[in-house]
């Protein structure tokens, strides 16, 4: 039981960082960010070859993660999402967008880094055991305890500087937002490469736990869609319910459904399915998002 | 068909005679066969892309054409493998299957809107492709496979199509068969797009509110609209579980879903035959781009960022734009 809720904390904290993301980019933009995983995994390697290639210190490497990504995601807002969001006559046009984005991605992962699974050397080594009952590497402790941190302090940052509050405003009502003064540009901008940053970040911190490749992105994007429609498309406490909220069903399938083999997955989309139909939107988005 | 003029006529007799008749001639001449196998696909990936338009006609994003189509080709092959039943009869009974779940499901999803419901069908491709691995009778992911090939079908003892197996050249019958399917799918929605109900889905498109205060019942026509897009994405599955003779739980997967409704993009929204064209020159352009080995996903996507940067209203609304916004 105790590893059962460990396991959920561990999964909970990573996943509630992809949902932020995600949902960040939404609520700013209403664009939905298909792109979200291949992000991940650029972040990934990103940090693989700083850290597991060059041999710098996994600190530096995650900066790197976090800086490449928050460009890549600043330079996608400035010159693909917003003339694109200006000109088209319905948003679901940013949604083909996003989608050529996430090819676009996938390609130059794998030119650049190849289809292989990467792995980096563990950043600290030794296991966590208590009695048997709980059993936990170092290392993802280490992991999870910077994802929570990660977590607080992007809520904090949301809550209390200057540019928070204008993403923050920006999400509410862009037009208001806009007449109050906030320079609603820039801001998207920021909040989209926040937003990709944010992916990067975590793609950097799991690279030292599960590795990664150039198939990983598609399910992750998938996963974050679904955190997002548990929690409520676009609101940060949403997303962080979600992410715990789906990471706690996950270790609790596997460790009880794993004799059936496979189903813990379907079980969890379709106990989604049926609680989008009673609540269609999500634990506290707004309705019609 | 009701209110074409004869210059639409004319053009729509072009295209039939272009589709029937001109392609498998130059084929022929060329020598390139394989290109049928492409064609094929085309038409019946357009097949199914013409129901994803018609989700987004009623105002929903629909990426969950997969799904349907994924078990339009189980029905399909599961009545033919182990019940022994004909092709033909299968076909029909794949495509109302599909929509049977689209109407199941329908009810309570089609609640959702925008991105929510985008969302949920995108998880729905999943689910199918999960418990198609999880089911004893789709045999899990080995898959059904060695699906014999379409028999003869005849009525009062009247041939209407040869047996496919004793046919010399079973990939121009499976051209010809996706091509009429293909051209009775769109005359049909180009024909439900010009009834009744055409007009309450564009009134829902705009505001499903203000349709319901004025007496539209716009639970019932969506349901409806849903299970018109998965029958016709179930048609198009089972097809292509015919011609591959294979179904795999990874036959149709979120990928695929994603693609179909790429189609739409690509060809606009606002046009009836928009996912015709959106599918040939996606398909065609991915086919194309072969020759440039591991850069083919590279520059795919390249073309894809360049166009919706150019064209965001899909490539048929360069054509409105030289008339002047003569949309429709």
């Amino acid at each position: 039981m105790e590893q059962i809720l460990a396991n959920g904390v561990y999964l909970g904290a990573q996943y509630a960082m992809i949902a932020l993301g995600l949902t960040l980019i939404f609520a700013l933009m209403n664009v939905l960010n298909f792109a979200h995983g291949q992000m991940y995994v650029l972040g990934g390697f990103v940090t693989y070859t700083f850290y597991g290639q060059m041999g710098w210190p996994f600190v530096v490497a995650l900066a790197m993660s976090c800086i490449t990504l928050a460009i890549l995601g600043a330079l996608v807002e400035r010159f693909l999402f917003a003339p694109v969001i200006k000109r088209s006559t319905r948003d679901e046009s940013t949604m083909l967008l996003a989608a050529a984005i996430a090819f676009f991605l996938d390609a130059v992962v794998l030119l650049v880094f190849g289809e292989k699974q990467r792995g980096v050397p563990k950043i600290v080594d030794g296991v966590f055991n208590y009695d048997f009952r709980l059993i936990m590497p170092y290392d993802r402790i280490l992991i999870c305890g910077l994802a929570i941190l990660s977590i607080v302090t992007f809520i904090l940052f949301m809550q209390y500087s200057k540019t928070g509050r204008a993403l923050r405003a920006l999400a509410q009502d862009r037009t208001a937002a806009q007449l109050m003064g906030v320079n609603v540009d820039r801001y998207s901008m920021v909040g989209f490469a926040l937003g990709a940053m944010l992916a990067g970040l975590v793609g950097g911190l799991l690279v030292t736990i599960t590795g990664v490749n150039l198939g990983m992105g598609g399910p992750t994007s998938i996963k974050a869609f679904m955190m997002v429609m548990i929690g409520g498309a676009g609101v940060i406490s949403g997303a962080i319910a979600g992410g715990v909220i789906l990471g706690f069903m996950e270790a609790i399938g596997l460790a009880v459904l794993s004799q059936y083999g496979d189903i813990t997955y379907l079980l969890i989309f379709v106990s989604l399915m049926i609680f989008l139909a009673i609540r269609p939107q999500g634990l506290m988005g707004k309705p019609w998002g | 068909m009701m209110g074409l003029s004869s210059k639409q006529l004319m053009a729509v007799g072009v295209f039939l005679v272009a589709l029937f008749v001109i392609v498998p001639a130059v084929i022929a001449t060329t020598g390139r066969v394989d290109f049928y196998y492409t064609l094929t696909s085309v038409a019946l990936l357009a097949i199914a892309s013409s129901g994803v338009w018609l989700t987004f006609y009623i105002g929903r994003i629909n990426i969950g054409q997969g799904a349907f189509a994924l078990i339009g080709a189980y029905v399909s092959a599961i009545l033919v493998t182990k019940a022994g039943m004909s092709f033909w009869v299968s076909l029909p009974l794949a495509g109302l299957f599909a929509a049977l779940v689209a109407v199941l499901i329908g009810l309570p999803i089609l609640r959702l809107r925008g991105v929510y419901f985008a969302m949920i069908t995108l998880v729905l491709t999943q689910v199918v492709t999960l418990t198609a691995l999880a089911l004893p009778i789709t045999n899990g992911a080995k898959g059904i496979t060695s699906i014999p090939l379409p028999s003869a079908l005849s009525i009062f003892g009247l041939t209407i199509i040869p047996d496919f197996a004793t046919l010399q050249n079973p990939r121009l019958a499976f051209y010809f068969t996706a091509c009429t399917l293909m051209v009775l799918t769109f005359a049909a929605m180009y024909r439900l797009v010009n009834s009744r109900l055409g007009h309450l889905c564009r009134s829902m498109q705009q505001n499903e509110e203000l349709a319901s205060s004025i007496g539209v019942n716009i639970s019932y026509i969506r349901v409806v609209v849903f299970a018109i897009s998965s029958f016709v994405g179930g048609i198009g599955g089972a097809v292509f579980g015919s011609i591959a003779q294979s179904v795999y739980p990874s036959s149709f997967q979120v990928a695929d879903s994603v693609n179909f409704m790429l189609n739409c993009f690509l060809g606009g929204l606002g046009y009836v035959f928009g996912p015709m064209l959106g599918t040939l020159v996606l398909y065609f352009g991915w086919d194309l781009l072969f020759e440039f080995g591991k850069y083919q996903m590279l520059i795919y996507s390249s073309v894809l960022i360049i166009l919706m940067l150019f064209l965001p209203n899909g490539l048929l609304s360069l054509r409105i734009s030289k008339r002047g916004g003569n949309s429709k």
